[in-house]
């Protein structure tokens, strides 16, 4: 498994509607919708670059220093 | 970053223009509207999934191209309480309602109790004339459908595009009665899987 970024997305789950902006602007595929009920990053994918914290419209997802 | 690589369904924003096009011409297009209530419907009974809303949805390409693309939404934050559960789902509930009475009303012109409207209403409040779409001698309450249908899809595009130019691209997403629907059918079908 690759270097994990520094920063990375992280979802409220009970704020996201699951409309899939995040996945799809996305520059590397790191979002995936979970079953049509919420959006969940893909840890190793996730570059913490903010695009989709940017465009969320429910304002779900911020952008984190991992722990 | 990568280019994402772009598919046929990244265009289906184009459909959005059409659909509204076409009910402009011939009332009876505005039944093509039911693909929009029946396909998201299909992917989350059936698939148990938001795909209809993640790829497939014309009206969200067409606000995330007009919003991002072009350039149009002024990106601000969405106040709270139209992020809310309760206006998420009384929203949902007031469009079925909305719907329902559109199927009722036709039920009364197929049944002779009230006659056909050839007009749109925008809004539930404003009747924009529309005569010149419907011609005698189809069904009428085929074409009554049609308008009260019509007129459905032509205000909750009104909304989106409102929602759009003041908050987020896709901020009709947040309260879309489809999407709200869809994604209530996916949590009662979601089972958390062990990691």
């Amino acid at each position: 498994m690759g270097k994990l970024s520094p920063r990375h997305a992280v979802v409220d789950s009970n704020m996201c509607v699951a409309c899939g902006t995040c996945a799809d602007v996305c520059p590397t595929g790191a979002m995936e919708i979970v079953s049509g009920v919420f959006a969940k990053p893909i840890e190793e994918k996730c570059v913490g670059c903010g695009m989709c914290a940017k465009e969320c419209p429910a304002s779900a997802i911020r952008v984190e220093v991992r722990s | 970053m990568k280019k994402q690589q772009r598919h046929w369904y990244h265009y289906l924003w184009i459909w959005s223009i059409i659909y509204f096009s076409l009910g402009f011409v011939n009332i009876l297009f505005a039944w093509l509207g039911l693909i929009s209530f029946c396909l998201p419907l299909i992917f989350a009974i059936g698939g148990g999934n938001k795909l209809f809303c993640n790829r497939y949805c014309d009206r969200g390409q067409f606000l995330r191209v007009m919003g991002s693309q072009v350039g149009l939404s002024l990106r601000r934050e969405m106040p709270e309480w139209m992020k809310g559960k309760a206006f998420r789902y009384g929203f949902m509930v007031f469009f079925f309602a909305m719907f329902f009475n559109i199927i009722y009303v036709s039920w009364l012109v197929g049944s002779e109790i009230q006659g056909i409207q050839e007009a749109v209403t925008v809004l539930w409040t404003f009747q924009l004339p529309w005569n010149w779409t419907y011609s005698v001698g189809i069904t009428p309450w085929v074409a009554q459908f049609a308008f009260g249908l019509y007129s459905l899809m032509l205000t909750s595009e009104i909304i989106a595009i409102v929602a759009m130019l003041i908050y987020k691209p896709r901020s009709w997403c947040v309260f879309c009665p489809m999407g709200t629907l869809t994604q209530t059918i996916c949590k009662a079908k979601y089972v958390p899987t062990a990691k």
